[in-house]
């Protein structure tokens, strides 16, 4: 047990009426050989008080970056920091151990002891309190993450929601400087994450650690973050604001991450900047589509790629009549498949796009695989980006 | 009754002496092979594992000469006590352990890499020490595996003959034990004791063996160890 965590009344009362506001900041490069994939982590970020989601597809290396902070994994070389504490650094050997960092950190998996009590889990990292201070801290948390009625309850026996609040009063309890989520609230609805985070956002309000919040939801980066890192093939493809990095893509890798089915190469055509508005060209197996899309630089004859969401098309069993929307376009649907609650349509119109819809459109619409429908696609649904080359 | 009850004594104070050492010494050896990253590591787990193929008689051959009064060991012993390690109780505890360490080591290191690595490493991240780790997370969640490696290394002394006849020899009360008094009676055509004697052997061996596999049963219940 390091110094660092000895309680002395006077720590603690400090750190209770002015939390040190410290930043986590982080420049590190961490190679991993894995399952035949040459894989380099190399990342250069700050974080300060407050949620930074970091947001990739999975193998990104978001989980290696986690490990890394906690102590888990050991960067090749860089420096990790909080405040003007160095927790790591290659060039004067600093490593300081997992147990001294006071990092927290909830896994996906949540780690929570099967064989103690909810209480016992929560009680563990305290083992360096007096009793009376640990009932007292035990008690206060278990009363924010409102799991006081489930004390004494065998941690085998508590629900999903129940083992998240679990899991992260055990780690908050101790009062960690930092504070890494690895998608801790992948597995639950709506509501009851909405619940959770709320109480996190609460905590953290008193507490004002950086929260580092991994996640693959596109929902969770708007509704959680005040800042986002997109994280792919283990480098950071942008960061900033949610809507600065998830609406307006720029790089290609950004514009997969966040979540375009539908991506294809087009040629400008036609520039209307009277009207705001551009034709694009897109080419496939069937023939030839123009779209029309809004006006970005590049004159006619450009190249460019353009992302549709799956979940931005409408579909129509009859040629729709009077829409604002200018892209309208027959096809014929190759097949439905549902995944989860929603349904994954694949329509050929001489391109084939991915179409989303809900379980309820696709049973009041009878659709089935074979059936002629019209693609309905509005001007601003259509995201023109640079190519990569 | 034929029964030799000293002989019996003897084997049951010998298999409680051995196991009784071997869950100590084997916790460690266990815990260095279900965590380490030492890339020789399969050489030590090798060593180990290697009186459970090694003829009785070639490890009792190595241990006689190690004990004996030729070697560093045997020469110190004997400067200490006044007399040699061969053919003495003690002689035949250190090589019970010796011939039970992989019954008891393999089960601890089996069950210790069974426990969840996120559990170990969210201890760590909670502010535990590796010894706190150890005593609060990864060795209640093996204890199966702890009763198991105990029984067997129990079990698995009470029934040993050729490493006892190389290194102990026949000596009644010292190291004569059940396998041996076995051997002599029906050598000396005493097929009624040796039956009797080999039926106690037989039916001890089966309870503590059902005692393990009962309560590795339970133990499923109670910790689905991942």
């Amino acid at each position: 047990m390091s110094d660092a965590r000895t309680p002395t009344a006077e720590a603690m009362s400090s750190s209770a009426l002015s939390p040190p506001i410290a930043r986590l900041e982080a420049k590190f490069s961490k190679r991993l050989a894995a399952d035949g994939h040459d894989f380099i982590l190399d990342v250069t970020f700050a974080a300060a008080a407050g949620f930074t989601i970091l947001f990739g597809a999975s193998g990104a290396g978001k989980t290696t970056l986690l490990d890394c902070v906690a102590g888990l994994t050991r960067p090749d070389f860089g420096r990790i920091s909080v405040g003007d504490r160095e927790l790591f650094d290659s060039s004067q050997k600093t490593d300081v151990a997992v147990a001294s960092r006071r990092v927290g950190y909830v896994f996906q998996s949540l780690a929570i002891f099967p064989h103690m009590s909810v209480q016992e889990n929560v009680a563990y990292g305290l083992a360096h309190l007096s009793q009376a201070e640990r009932s007292a801290r035990v008690a206060a948390i278990l009363e924010a993450f409102r799991i006081v009625p489930l004390a004494r309850r065998n941690a085998r026996e508590i629900s999903g929601g129940e083992s998240q609040r679990t899991a992260l009063a055990r780690t908050l309890v101790t009062d960690p400087e930092v504070l890494l989520l690895d998608e801790p609230l992948a597995a639950l609805d709506a509501v009851t994450k909405g619940r959770i985070i709320d109480d996190l956002r609460e905590w953290n309000g008193v507490h004002q650690i950086p929260i580092l919040y991994v996640t693959h939801s596109r929902e969770e980066v708007f509704a959680l973050g005040e800042r986002v890192i997109v994280l792919d093939c283990g480098r950071i493809a942008a960061q900033g604001t949610p809507h600065e990095v998830m609406m307006a893509p720029l790089q290609e890798t950004v514009a997969q991450l966040v979540g375009f089915e539908n991506v294809f190469d087009a040629t400008v055509e036609a520039v209307r900047p009277e009207r705001g508005t551009m034709s694009c060209r897109i080419t496939g197996d069937g023939g030839l589509l123009v779209l029309e899309t809004p006006l970005v630089r590049g004159g006619v004859g450009a190249t460019l790629r353009v992302g549709i969401r799956a979940g931005d098309i409408l579909l129509a069993t009859s040629p729709p009549i009077g829409l604002s929307a200018r892209n309208v376009f027959p096809g014929r649907i190759q097949s439905l498949e549902q995944r989860d609650v929603i349904v994954s349509a694949r329509v050929k119109c001489r391109v084939e796009m991915e179409v989303h819809l809900t379980l309820a459109a696709r049973d009041s619409l009878q659709l089935a695989p074979g059936m002629e429908v019209w693609l309905v696609i509005k001007t601003h649904s259509c995201h023109l980006m640079q190519k990569m080359i | 009754m034929t029964i030799d009850w000293q002989t019996l004594w003897l084997t049951l104070e010998l298999a409680f002496a051995v196991s009784a050492i071997l869950l100590l010494l084997g916790l460690p050896i266990a815990y260095w092979i279900a965590f380490s990253r030492w890339r020789w590591k399969f050489l030590v787990e090798a060593l180990v594992a290697m009186p459970i193929v090694l003829p009785p008689t070639v490890l009792g051959f190595y241990l006689l000469v190690a004990l004996g009064p030729h070697s560093p060991l045997g020469r110190w012993w004997i400067a200490l006590t006044g007399h040699t390690l061969a053919f003495t109780f003690t002689g035949l505890v250190i090589g019970s352990i010796l011939y039970s360490l992989p019954f008891a080591v393999q089960p601890f290191a089996a069950s210790f890499s069974g426990v969840d690595r996120k559990l170990i490493a969210a201890s760590a991240t909670l502010g535990a020490s590796p010894l706190r780790t150890f005593l609060r997370v990864i060795a209640p969640l093996s204890v199966p595996g702890l009763v198991t490696g105990t029984v067997l290394s129990f079990a698995h002394t009470m029934g040993e003959f050729g490493v006892v006849l190389m290194v102990g020899g026949n000596i009644p009360g010292v190291t004569r034990t059940v396998s041996i008094d076995i051997f002599d009676r029906v050598q000396a055509s005493d097929y009624a004791g040796a039956n009797q004697t080999s039926l106690i052997l037989l039916l001890m061996c089966f309870a503590l063996l059902a005692l393990v596999y009962g309560l590795n049963r339970k133990a499923g219940v109670i910790y689905p160890v991942k």
